[in-house]
């Protein structure tokens, strides 16, 4: 499979901020269930429910994280855009997207399927443990910015 | 605050009393979101009005209500005008907020400590806002911009809770039309009608570019984006030294004397508002201070 990965698809992953450094192994592993996507503005990368089987490195564009509410019909949480990642819900139980990913620009992003990344770990927990030490920060940025929208929410 | 029932003589003291205001006129007024707004605020006659630096504000007295500490938010200069931008909170700053043209105000001040500015002169600048802490800031960014070849890459972040609660909505678009600095506005949350950024101020820190050993940030809004931004900025190389925060506390005497104002050894009033980190930053994770 590895070798019907587009050379620049390869590259563009090793040179992803959050990929870039990553031992080879891993990388290889990532390369070889990875594709090229491009999104048209108002394209959704994933949908809230949906099954999270794939985790997503951009290379450019923006996407804004949606959550929906009834009452206030849809509210983006966050932008993000080159060098960012999006989806871990593959990690955890249910594994179901627990937000919508929708391009606000065109956005071209590489989706791994996270099969690949699974196997991968399960012969190779040292990979795992260098690709959480990698996503934990991510995680922590995002709870962090939540903490701070319900802390200023009365303040601002 | 009716301007026919206060005259300059009736509230003037002579310059005995360090709390007597000067009487100043609502020049204009502009409604800056629901609830926060713009006066620009003219001298009485015989009143002259002192000079001022960034980031020091003035007691503003809305007669027979109270006195509220607002910031000063226009270009500070001999020619200048005084401006505060207002938030209603309470029933003086809802008396400010709500006054009109021709209003009487009573003004004492400017005080405080203002921005640092000659520690930035040959750097790179970062202006990092939350909220109503964009206009303190204001004057400073006026001021970089008016000596724009003194300082190197100057780098604004501003983050408003949505998109209607963003300020100087016209100055943002001239702001970031410039090819001489850059400006990236964020909000908190946002519906489909907002094209921008979305996410706290900390998001759009890793996308700021400026030379870490190099650079002096100026942060001024609520105290729980100051604590998280500086987290975020050290994190980028920028040291506690050459970091400032504008802090704001319950200042009622402006002066240093009633204590209201207190924050760990300091009086935000008299040794503020303008803090560097190195100074402050221990006591802002502090629960007791």
């Amino acid at each position: 499979m590895s070798s019907e990965v587009p050379g620049d698809v390869k590259a563009a992953l090793a040179a992803h901020a959050f990929f870039k450094g990553l031992p080879e192994g891993l990388l290889a592993a990532a390369t070889s269930a990875a594709r090229e996507r491009s999104y048209r503005t108002g394209e959704f990368l994933l949908r809230e429910g949906r099954a999270a089987d794939e985790f997503f490195a951009l290379l450019d564009g923006k996407v804004a994280l949606e959550m929906f509410a009834a009452d206030r019909l849809r509210l983006t949480v966050q932008t993000v855009g080159r060098g960012d990642v999006i989806g871990w819900s593959w990690l955890a139980p249910p594994h179901r997207w627990t937000l919508d990913a929708i391009a606000v620009k065109p956005t071209r992003a590489i989706a791994i399927d996270v099969s690949a990344l699974r196997g991968h770990f399960a012969a190779k927990p040292a990979d795992g443990y260098e690709f959480l030490l990698r996503l934990v920060p991510v995680l922590a940025s995002r709870i962090q910015a939540l903490e701070m929208q319900l802390l200023e929410a009365d303040v601002l | 605050m009716s301007s026919r029932a206060v005259t300059a003589a009736s509230v003037v003291d002579a310059g005995l009393s360090p709390y007597a205001p000067s009487p100043y006129l609502v020049r204009s007024r502009t409604e800056e979101t629901s609830d926060i707004a713009t006066l620009v605020l003219e001298p009485a006659a015989g009143v002259t009005m002192r000079p001022f630096v960034p980031g020091q504000f003035n007691m503003l007295h809305a007669f027979g209500i109270g006195e509220a500490a607002i910031s000063i938010s226009s270009a500070a200069g001999p020619s200048g005008e005084l401006t505060h931008t207002v938030q209603s909170l309470g029933p003086t700053s809802k008396a400010l907020f709500s006054a009109r043209p021709g209003t009487c105000i009573g003004v004492r001040g400017p005080y405080g400590h203002g921005w640092p500015i000659e520690a930035a002169v040959g750097k790179d600048v970062l202006l990092a806002a939350g909220g109503l802490g964009l206009p303190p800031l204001r004057p400073l960014l006026y001021r970089l911009l008016a000596e724009r070849e003194k300082y190197g890459r100057i780098e604004v972040v501003y983050g408003a809770r949505t998109p209607k609660h963003l300020v100087f909505y016209e100055e943002l678009q001239s702001w970031r039309a410039r090819n001489d600095l850059r400006f990236q506005v964020t909000v908190d949350v946002a519906g489909r009608e907002w094209y921008g950024d979305v996410g706290v101020v900390t998001t759009r820190i890793p996308d700021t570019r400026f030379e870490p050993a190099n650079t002096v940030a100026f942060v001024c809004g609520p105290e729980v984006m100051m604590r998280f931004t500086a987290q975020a900025l050290l994190a980028r190389g920028i040291g506690p030294d050459s970091m400032y925060l504008s802090m704001e506390r319950n200042m009622k005497c402006a002066i240093g004397l009633c204590g209201h104002c207190q924050f760990g050894p300091d009086f935000v009033c008299r040794d503020g508002p303008v803090f560097s980190y190195r100074r402050i930053g221990p006591y802002l994770t502090m629960r007791e201070v």
